[in-house]
């Protein structure tokens, strides 16, 4: 059995949703971003296996890959820099409790 | 089977399990530490697809950088036990089917279509061509992430500390 | 100097404004010079009026002069001035009129706070009503006829610390804003119909229109103007009431000049009712019942001021009905020198208002003629002149009149209108009787009126001694040989004048033998007739008729109304404006604030708006893609 780019795709589909469920599902605002890093590895990994599947001569999907890392450290940079924020001020990290959005 | 074959379906258990334990698990820290364990396996996933420095800067950034963000982030938010820190929301059943649907729909996507696969073979050591990349047709991305990051970084100290008005 | 008059005719209502602006911005203050300036005013009117009937007498042609007011693609209207021997004798009257007025003014409303404005609402009245008469076409003659109205209402409700003055200013406005309606309805027509309100355009045109059906319709829409201004059946109601006003104002707007606006309109549009015979024996009809219908209640009234509007009334209904049955020129002398000789008995009722101190109801009068000599021998000459004794004014116009009506073949009309000429003279010397001759009461101590008082009732007496002297049909050149439509004729009839002169005599003598001699009761008879006589004391009722019509009908509609407004229209508003509310208050609870929800409506969107195109057209879809070459 070979190991083909369907293979890979649909691991990175499967990490993705994982990533989704605990990004839409989860109380912790942690937890969360957690569940976007998942999602944003779930991506890397495409990006990295079209590359080497369809492509493989060229690494411009590695380029990509290394961007989206560097993204994803500024994302989970802010992304704490915000929760603590909150912390602060509501002495709780439990999405639940953010609802200022309500009417 | 060949070998290769064999890792990738021990790397894909991996994968899988501990970001399905990364959901599961009750406690905030363990649920970072399966995350770690899963960025390591989507790096035994960038060798396997010959992907030698990103699989490095895999382990390098998400592990050593981002994971040790989280869990400092898990550090400064929980005063009291750890005990149920992990829990969901009383939705999780909505999105469980949501995106169970949606697997199912990427599922069905990538199965149904007839990607054009090369059989040429992946250079022998990428960083060299991802450098010359980089700085060459990539350079104006790369100086963005550049100001990118710093932007992020500034902000999240001013997020974290304040902003103060200049006398 | 006649032709320079006639060339500026436009002066002619423009002393009077400026009298009104100069009073209104600078002479507020300054009573005495308010009257002063608005008379020297009205004086140049009068002055170029004269020049005006001058230069007419001299060679009666008509002179028009216009500018064009604005234009738009199909529309053109003008200002400007008509002057012919119509317009000349109106100007010359109501100069005249106005001018004795204002003068007889300073006297009646000496010590009065509201001095200065009383004369800029004269002069505003003067303006307006000169502006009328010289008008060359229909839309700036409504313009005026608004104005004289608003003067009208103005000067009823003079005194508008009375209650009964403010109703009878608003019952005067708003019954003439019924016929004004129709008339407009009539202005709009004509434009629509010819393209042109211009007096002039409309007499040559009208004549060679075919469609007699729509301008009957047109004709008599333009006749309700008169009906209101002029006071015909059965908008008069409003004249009556209107003598709660100044009794110089009843005596210049109300008997002499405004009331007759609607007279002078059918004249001026007389080419449009010759053209539809129909339309002209409507008038003719309307206005021998006004006649006879306001004479009757003129005979069982009381108040000294009510008997002479009702008089009015009935001299107008004449006038119209002489116009309804063609003579235009019988009107016309008939509405000169009736204003000379009503002015004239306004202005005495005045006199003995004002001596007896607002007093207006006859039977406490009484033996005022030794105590105001003066006002009693003019006030005598003026009734005869209205009762058509020989040879004052009213018997020549009067007898030209019943002519008319008995040459055109209207002999009901002549039978009604001779009848009339009694009543006439019965009501009048009925009052006469009463006031001046009765029993002197005790209470009163009459004075004669100051010389600023009597001199325009001197005037007036003699007006209207020699005033009909003008229409004896023996002159080769008289009043008539002017004032004509279609052919000037000169004829008379020696019966109609006997006729009109004993049934005027007898009525004067009926009225002697009841109330200076008393050798008939009144009472007797008023006891015998009881019907008759709560009817006409009553005014037949129709004041009470117009207020069930308004509470029930108008007012039931109004509520029918009110109600559709409120449930139906408003219940559609609020309906859906709470239908919206309800509905925010429902949605609302999606907004739950919380983010994951919203990125889960999201993430489904997403996943429906796949599916969706799954589903549509797979092989077009996003799963056909990918890398796929």
């Amino acid at each position: 059995m070979i190991i083909t780019l369907n293979h890979y795709l649909l691991l990175a589909a499967m990490l993705f949703c994982i990533g989704l469920y605990a990004a839409l599902a989860k109380k912790n605002a942690i937890s969360i971003l957690m569940g976007i890093e998942l999602m944003l590895n779930a991506c890397i990994i495409n990006l990295v296996a079209f590359n080497r599947f369809m492509a493989p001569d060229m690494v411009v999907g590695h380029v990509f890959g290394i961007f989206v890392i560097a993204l994803a450290a500024a994302e989970v940079a802010v992304g704490l820099a915000l929760v603590l924020t909150v912390y602060r001020d509501l002495l709780s990290v439990n999405i639940d409790d953010f609802n200022w959005l309500k009417w | 089977m060949s070998v290769s074959t064999i890792v990738f379906w021990i790397i894909a258990a991996v994968v899988l399990g501990s970001a399905i334990s990364v959901v599961t698990a009750q406690n905030l820290v363990h649920a970072a530490l399966f995350m770690v364990l899963t960025f390591f396996g989507v790096s035994g996933l960038y060798v396997l697809l010959e992907a030698d420095f990103l699989a490095v800067v895999q382990i390098l950034i998400y592990v050593g950088a981002i994971a040790v963000l989280i869990v400092f982030g898990v550090m400064l938010t929980q005063r009291k036990g750890m005990e149920e820190t992990n829990v969901s929301s009383s939705h999780k059943w909505v999105t469980g089917i949501l995106v169970t649907i949606l697997m199912v729909g990427f599922a069905y996507a990538v199965t149904r279509t007839p990607w054009q696969v090369s059989d040429h073979a992946a250079p022998e050591s990428t960083v060299g061509l991802i450098g010359e990349l980089m700085l060459t047709r990539f350079v104006i991305p790369f100086e963005i992430v550049g100001i990118l990051l710093l932007v992020a970084v500034l902000g999240a100290i001013i997020l974290t500390k304040g902003a103060r008005r200049l006398p | 100097m006649t032709q320079f008059a006639i060339d500026n005719s436009w002066l002619i209502p423009f002393m009077p404004a400026l009298a009104f602006i100069m009073i209104v911005f600078f002479l507020r203050k300054a009573p005495q010079a308010s009257a002063l300036f608005s008379i020297a005013c009205i004086f140049t009117s009068f002055v170029l009026a004269l020049g005006v009937v001058g230069g007419i007498l001299a060679n009666p042609t008509t002179t028009e002069h216009s500018v064009t007011w604005f234009s738009m693609p199909g529309v053109s209207l003008e200002m400007g001035t008509l002057i012919d021997p119509i317009s000349g004798m109106m100007v010359f009257v109501v100069t005249l009129i106005a001018l004795l007025v204002q003068i007889y003014s300073i006297g009646y409303m000496e010590n009065d706070p509201g001095y200065s404005t009383y004369f800029a609402y004269q002069s505003l009245f003067a303006m307006s009503m000169l502006g009328l008469v010289v008008s060359n076409n229909f839309l700036q003659m409504f313009v005026f006829w608004e104005l004289v109205g608003l003067c009208s209402y103005l000067l009823i409700g003079f005194w508008f610390y009375k209650h009964s003055a403010r109703e009878a200013a608003k019952k005067a406005f708003i019954t003439n804003r019924v016929g004004d309606f129709g008339f407009l309805l009539g202005i709009l027509f004509l434009q629509i119909l010819f393209g042109t309100l211009n007096f002039t355009d409309l007499a040559d045109i009208i004549p060679t229109y075919t469609n007699i059906g729509l301008l009957t319709v047109v004709a008599l829409l333009v006749f309700a103007g008169p009906i209101g201004k002029s006071g015909q059946f059965p908008l008069h109601v409003w004249l009556p009431d209107a003598m709660e006003g100044p009794t110089p104002v009843s005596a210049l707007i109300h008997a002499a000049t405004m009331v007759v606006a609607g007279v002078y309109l059918i004249a001026r549009a007389f080419f449009l009712f010759v053209a539809v015979p129909n339309a002209l024996m409507v008038i003719a009809y309307v206005g021998g019942f006004t006649a006879f219908f306001a004479a009757t209640i003129a005979i069982t009234q009381n108040d000294i001021k009510r008997i002479l509007a009702y008089s009015t009334l009935s001299q107008l209904g004449y006038m119209v009905m002489a116009l309804g049955v063609g003579g235009l020129t019988a009107s016309m002398f008939h509405l000169m020198t009736h204003a000379f000789f009503k002015a004239l008995l306004f202005l005495g009722a005045g006199s003995v208002i004002h001596a007896l101190h607002n007093k207006q109801d006859i039977w406490e009068m009484g033996g005022l003629a030794p105590k105001m000599p003066v006002t009693t021998k003019t006030f005598v000459i003026a009734a005869l002149a209205l009762a058509g004794i020989f040879p004052l004014a009213g018997f020549w116009s009067k007898d030209e009149i019943l002519l008319a009506a008995l040459s055109n073949g209207y002999t009901g009309l002549y039978l009604i209108g001779t009848f009339v000429a009694f009543l006439t003279a019965f009501y009048m010397f009925r009052l006469v009787f009463v006031a001046f001759y009765g029993e002197p009461n005790p209470e009163n101590h009459p004075h004669e009126s100051p010389k600023v008082m009597t001199v325009p009732l001197i005037v007036l007496a003699c007006l209207s001694v020699v005033g009909g002297l003008v229409g004896m049909p023996w002159l080769k050149t008289n009043f008539g040989s002017y004032i004509y439509f279609g052919e000037a004729h000169h004829g008379y009839s020696l019966s109609i004048m006997l006729t009109s002169t004993l049934v005027a005599l007898a009525g004067i003598y009926l009225a002697y033998l009841m109330y200076y001699k008393k050798t008939i009761s009144a009472e007797a008879i008023a006891h015998r007739f009881q019907p008759i006589y709560k009817l006409l004391y009553n005014k037949y009722y129709i004041d009470e008729i117009y207020q069930w019509f308004i509470n029930r009908v108008v007012d039931g509609a109004g509520r029918v109304a009110y109600w559709v407004d409120l449930y139906v229209v408003d219940g559609v508003v609020n309906g859906l404006a709470n239908g919206t509310k309800w509905g925010g208050y429902l949605v609302r609870y999606l907004q739950t604030g919380q983010t994951q929800h919203y990125g889960m409506v999201l993430i489904a969107a997403v996943v429906v708006i796949v599916i969706l195109l799954g589903l549509i057209d797979p092989s077009m879809g996003i799963f056909a893609g990918g890398g796929a070459k």
